[in-house]
């Protein structure tokens, strides 16, 4: 029934297909979560403070470079994957039927409205120069 | 369900991940949304920055630092063993060794996550 190596994953899909894909997707962009996800967390926590990062923060420091600004959306496409792909495992194990419909489509569709306000926000933040 | 996984450590494991894994995913949606009204709506974002700069803020923080390091350490244990199958019979130690790095690394970034609220913010 299921693969014999699996302890707390999903087993892998026998069947290939867009399943087989999204399983190894899942553990492709977790690797590179591990590192990205972590990495933000470590900057956002430990290196600066929230108290200090404010809307003027983000843009004078945070987000002043390129460099910062494609970090920060790597880091959200992975999670959009990684983390609605999950809760699409989540809401298969404990959704059938309409019920699962209902709920996959909203997933969908708020993993949309997130790509897009995320994507926006990026893109269009502008700079302000230190000062 | 919780016999599903047969119990003990790997059903655990496997309940933390699942737990974890949908508070950080509750976590990103709000996040998402908050960073959008840096642009959309500044004062609003700055509003909401002071809950997230205040004491009950950087306890959630915590928990939030704690399901995503967890998450992270039981996601390399659950490819490791997806990967190199024969490690799966060391899958206890795999966990406890994901803990060791938890309480390793958890503890000082918790610290200084929750230092402010004793100290005040720093300068």
């Amino acid at each position: 029934m299921s693969a014999p190596y699996t302890r707390s994953g999903r087993a892998r899909p026998s069947g290939g297909g867009p399943e087989l894909a999204i399983w190894y997707l899942m553990r492709v962009t977790g690797v590179a979560l591990f590192v990205l996800a972590l990495t933000h967390f470590l900057i956002i926590h430990v290196i600066y403070d929230p108290s200090e990062q404010d809307a003027t923060w983000i843009a004078q420091v945070r987000w002043s470079s390129l460099f910062w600004r494609a970090f920060d959306w790597s880091l959200l496409m992975l999670v959009l994957f990684h983390a609605f792909m999950g809760v699409r495992t989540v809401i298969a194990d404990y959704a059938q039927g309409g019920r699962r419909m209902f709920l996959l489509t909203g997933l969908y569709l708020l993993a949309g409205v997130l790509f897009v306000l995320g994507t926006v926000v990026v893109l269009t933040l502008p700079v302000v120069p230190k000062g | 369900m919780l016999f599903r996984y047969r119990g003990g450590e790997g059903m655990l494991a496997w309940a933390f991940h699942r737990i974890s894994g949908v508070a950080v995913w509750a976590f990103v949606v709000l996040h998402v949304i908050d960073i959008y009204l840096v642009g959309g709506n500044p004062e609003a974002y700055n509003e909401l920055l002071k809950i997230y700069a205040s004491p009950i803020g950087r306890v959630l923080e915590t928990v939030l630092g704690a399901a995503l390091l967890y998450h992270a350490l039981n996601g390399l244990r659950i490819i490791v063993m997806d990967f190199w199958p024969p490690l799966t019979r060391y899958h206890r130690q795999l966990w406890y060794l994901a803990w060791v790095i938890f309480v390793g690394v958890g503890l000082p970034v918790a610290y200084v996550i929750l230092k402010p609220i004793w100290e005040g913010a720093p300068a």
